[in-house]
């Protein structure tokens, strides 16, 4: 039950999020656009994903590798 | 004046078709870790392991006659490790393969940019082979950015084609193994296959935010056959374990949630929540947050922490715990399947500039990352990573 009510959460959070934004020209995203700012996987952080991925139960979610390779040393 | 201009447009047309190199990333890294719970010795010894791996990354894009984008992505890795715990699996070979290994992974991609409609479409394979694991993969990848670009929704739907060489603890090779499927040097298929769905939001001029869901299944061989596991009442007191048994279908549900937040002109907040759920009744909570400070414009240090915490699988005891008797249709004795907390810390550091840096024109990125983990049952990592990319 806590699983869903979680999942839930995370859902009408980011609905939340959606539906009060603003609009945001492309001469206002100067900030938006800083290397720092980056939504994806980075690939200074491939190698970390990677053991993480190995040394815990849990994987996937976070725009990194989902499969291949046995992770089994 | 009017044909001059027609002609430099047409050398602009003419050059922008050209296939041209975006950037080369290169990133290496080293990886150390220690601990006292080997899998591969039932659950107690050592899990010493080194790695070493580097990639190199090649981006390539040209224009089109209609000023559509088309990325070429072409990249190989090698991972070079040595291990204290797969020595274990067969320690009468003097020098056993297993003990250390090299992995190589090649892939390639191909990604076709509308940028009248902003939609992407592409797609890609990659291959991957150690001493006794090979993974073929392919993936299909769409996208759609809305006009203004404050909205984009990606579906990435991949495929894992990978087969074991079976490897059994020296001592089970040619004897009763507990019905176990396969017999040592048996191939064995594990296949995966994922959905990912993401989607991005501007939310205002400092702050974005992404959801990203990632459905996975995995069927196959999905346990680990050179892993023991030691019962408390065997039949055999001389071979008292069998190799690791675990159910030959896997249903994955991660959800992540990623915020980052411009909060003055020198901080920006990177924060990460992810909740996951599987069908081996595996619930994990993972927590991240990442405060990049601005020395300069140009030059960032980021210190970062990450909690993560999972409930275990109902298929792990400890070394002796698991009891024939009790006729369990899977069992394991590995801890990265236990119940666990893990703590990891560390900082970024980043240079950019557009001139060069260190004196090399083409450098436009050095970063440098070191994370420190640990977790409860003792296991210690240490990881240092150094990226350059190349304009």
């Amino acid at each position: 039950m806590m699983r869903y009510v979680l999942l839930a959460v995370c859902v009408c959070y980011t609905l939340l999020m959606m539906t009060s934004c603003a609009s945001v020209k492309p001469y206002q995203k100067s900030k938006l656009n800083d290397a720092e700012m980056v939504l994806s996987s980075r690939s200074i952080e491939r190698y970390e994903n990677n053991f993480l991925m190995y040394r815990e139960g849990a994987s996937g979610g976070n725009g990194g590798k989902t499969g291949g390779g046995c992770g089994c040393n | 004046m009017f044909f001059m201009n027609v002609a430099k447009a047409q050398t602009d047309s003419t050059a922008s078709r050209k296939l041209k190199i975006d950037e080369v990333d290169f990133v290496t890294s080293y990886y150390h870790q220690d601990g006292d719970h080997s899998a591969v010795t039932g659950g107690v010894g050592n899990e010493r392991l080194n790695d070493f791996g580097t990639s190199i990354d090649l981006q390539l894009s040209r224009f089109d006659k209609k000023l559509n984008k088309h990325h070429f992505n072409f990249e190989l890795g090698i991972d070079v490790y040595s291990s204290a715990s797969s020595d274990k699996i067969d320690p009468t070979t003097i020098s056993s393969a297993s003990s250390g290994d090299v992995r190589v992974y090649p892939s390639a991609s191909y990604l076709f940019e509308n940028t009248k409609r902003k939609y992407s479409l592409g797609g890609g394979l990659s291959f991957s082979n150690e001493f006794d694991y090979t993974s073929v993969g392919g993936n299909l990848v769409y996208s759609k950015a809305t006009q203004d670009g404050n909205r984009e929704f990606t579906a990435k739907a991949s495929v894992f084609l990978d087969t074991w060489k079976i490897l059994l603890p020296y001592e089970l090779r040619g004897k009763a193994n507990n019905d176990f499927k396969y017999k040592q040097g048996d191939s064995a298929p594990r296949n995966s296959y994922n959905l990912a769905l993401g989607v991005t939001q501007v939310v205002n001029k400092e702050l974005q935010v992404s959801l990203l869901a990632d459905i996975g299944y995995q069927t196959g061989q999905l346990g680990t056959a050179y892993q023991r596991v030691y019962f408390g009442d065997p039949v055999n007191a001389n071979i008292p374990f069998y190799s690791e048994k675990l159910p030959d279908h896997r249903f994955k549900l991660p959800i992540g949630l990623r915020a980052n937040y411009f909060l003055t002109d020198r901080i920006i907040l990177r924060s990460f929540y992810r909740y996951y759920t599987d069908s081996w009744k595996l619930t994990a909570h993972t927590a991240e947050l990442e405060v990049p400070y601005k020395i300069t414009p140009f030059v960032s240090i980021a210190p970062y922490y990450r909690f993560y915490s999972q409930n275990g699988v109902d298929y792990f005891k400890a070394k002796g715990e698991h009891m024939l008797a009790d006729k369990e249709d899977y069992y394991t004795s590995d801890y990265d399947l236990s119940k666990f907390t893990s703590n990891m810390f560390g900082a970024n550091f980043r240079v950019m500039s557009a001139k060069g840096i260190l004196g090399i024109k083409s450098l436009n990125t050095l970063e440098l990352r070191y994370g420190y983990y640990n977790r409860n049952d003792g296991l210690k990592s240490h990881l240092v990573t150094l990226a350059l990319k190349f304009k």
